[in-house]
């Protein structure tokens, strides 16, 4: 575990994985796309519509997934104390914040055709509203705080609370949600889905991770540059007044 | 013990001597309630509908206000790092300053409220649940806002912030909160989530006043 936590080793690390992680992505985003949009059978409710599927579904997955990320990753720099950590879940929280748009946005252009609304306050959108407020939050806390150290341990603590209470904002919510409106609108074809469609959602989930992969590490390498660069400039600046 | 209920006894001195904060937020919370007729209109029976649900999202906002000088002010003039170097424990600290804003905002909000569902139309016989409801969920919210208030120590403008990071942590509050006037279960929810927050808060605030001092 601490072997990783060198950004050098890491840098190393990354630039070996990252072409599989990218060839990973393009086979699983293409294959996934055809099977999606041409080898896939329309559902008999929803006709042609059932597309949409593809593209949300992952992007709930990963959105939950982004914050699961940014717990074990908060968890790891408050117990091991890693640089490496920190600079991952700052680096993870705003493509977590956009799979969880995209997932917000495709499924309200899921919903106007298919439950006759853009929006409906249904248990499950709800909280994924929330968990879109609670990404926001947290990138939020870090750009407030100047010292990025400080910065880093303040967001971890709130990453660990807010994943503690996710589960209960489910709960509420999906209590709430059988106190209020009795289910009127459901999904169909969620639990029985056809192993045809299977497939296509699959290679999407696939795709939509190795996106999250390349796109984190991309961003962690601009990250770690980004300090090295500040530090020469700094030893620089003291070499000239010195 | 002692050593609590002298720091929340400082807290409430000062707060006291220094124009009483927490008078904002009741302004707030009877300006929220006079609102709310005026945009949705004076119908009684549709006010009586929301009542219990205006009065909780007015109290979870009137919270809000009193957080950014929970720890800010004596972040400022030094006193937080003079807790620590005196061996007062940031949870301890935590602790009192969550108990204190309980006290100071949240119960006078509660005393308040049959004022607001007064002027709601609320059905007086059901006021008795609005206020449990709210007594049981308020040291949750106040427990939430108090990390959320320890976080933003040392920020500039932290009032956005706090409530960005409170609101979100506050859904289930607010759900069991307004479902309690329909399933008495609600109450024991509430009151599981406060005490929950109440045993895990101290510890992340603590450190994070910690953190603020080094």
């Amino acid at each position: 575990m601490h072997s990783f936590a060198n950004p050098a080793r890491f840098l190393r690390l990354a630039s070996h994985f990252l072409p599989w992680l990218m060839l990973g992505f393009i086979l699983c985003f293409a294959s996934g796309l055809y099977f999606a949009l041409f080898h896939s059978p329309p559902d008999y409710l929803q006709g042609e519509m059932v597309r949409v599927m593809y593209v949300h579904v992952p992007a709930a997955i990963m959105a939950e997934a982004g914050y699961m990320f940014l717990a074990v990753a908060s968890f790891a720099s408050i117990i091991w104390k890693h640089p490496l950590a920190d600079v991952a879940a700052r680096c993870a929280a705003p493509i977590g914040a956009v799979f969880t748009l995209i997932c917000l946005i495709t499924g309200s252009l899921w919903g106007r055709p298919t439950w006759g609304t853009y929006w409906v306050w249904d248990a499950r959108l709800t909280s994924v509203l929330v968990l879109f407020f609670l990404y926001l939050g947290y990138i939020a806390l870090w750009s407030a705080i100047e010292d990025e150290a400080r910065a880093a341990k303040a967001a971890s603590i709130l990453a660990l609370f807010g994943v503690v209470n996710i589960p209960i904002i489910k709960f509420s919510v999906e209590w709430w949600h059988t106190l209020h409106q009795p289910a009127s609108i459901k999904l169909v074809g969620k639990t029985t889905i056809d192993p045809a469609m299977q497939l296509p959602l699959l290679l999407m989930t696939l795709a939509y991770g190795f996106y999250f992969a390349v796109v984190l590490i991309w961003r962690m390498q601009a990250s770690i540059a980004e300090q090295r660069l500040e530090a020469r400039t700094r030893a620089q600046l003291r070499e000239v007044t010195a | 013990m002692r050593l609590l209920i002298l720091l929340i006894w400082r807290e409430v001195r000062l707060n006291i001597r220094g124009g009483w904060a927490s008078a904002i937020s009741i302004l707030f919370y009877l300006i929220v309630a006079t609102l709310v007729p005026l945009a949705i209109g004076p119908e009684p029976d549709q006010l009586a509908k929301i009542a219990a649900g205006i009065a909780w999202l007015g109290v979870l906002l009137a919270t809000l206000l009193t957080l950014e000088k929970l720890f800010q002010p004596d972040h400022e003039d030094g006193s937080l790092e003079q807790y620590l170097v005196h061996e007062i424990g940031p949870e301890l600290l935590a602790l009192s300053r969550i108990l204190f804003h309980w006290l100071s905002t949240a119960i006078p909000l509660i005393l308040v409220t049959p004022l607001v569902a007064l002027l709601l139309n609320f059905p007086m016989q059901r006021l008795g649940v609005l206020m449990a409801s709210l007594a049981l969920g308020t040291p949750g919210l106040s427990a939430v806002g108090a990390l959320a208030g320890s976080l933003a120590i040392g920020v500039k403008r932290a009032g956005l912030l706090i409530a960005l990071l409170v609101l979100p942590l506050s859904v289930p509050l607010l759900i069991f909160g307004v479902s309690a006037q329909t399933d008495p279960a609600a109450l024991k929810l509430l009151a599981a989530y406060s005490l929950g927050a109440l045993a895990v808060v101290p510890f992340a605030a603590g450190a994070a006043v910690r953190l603020a001092c080094d």
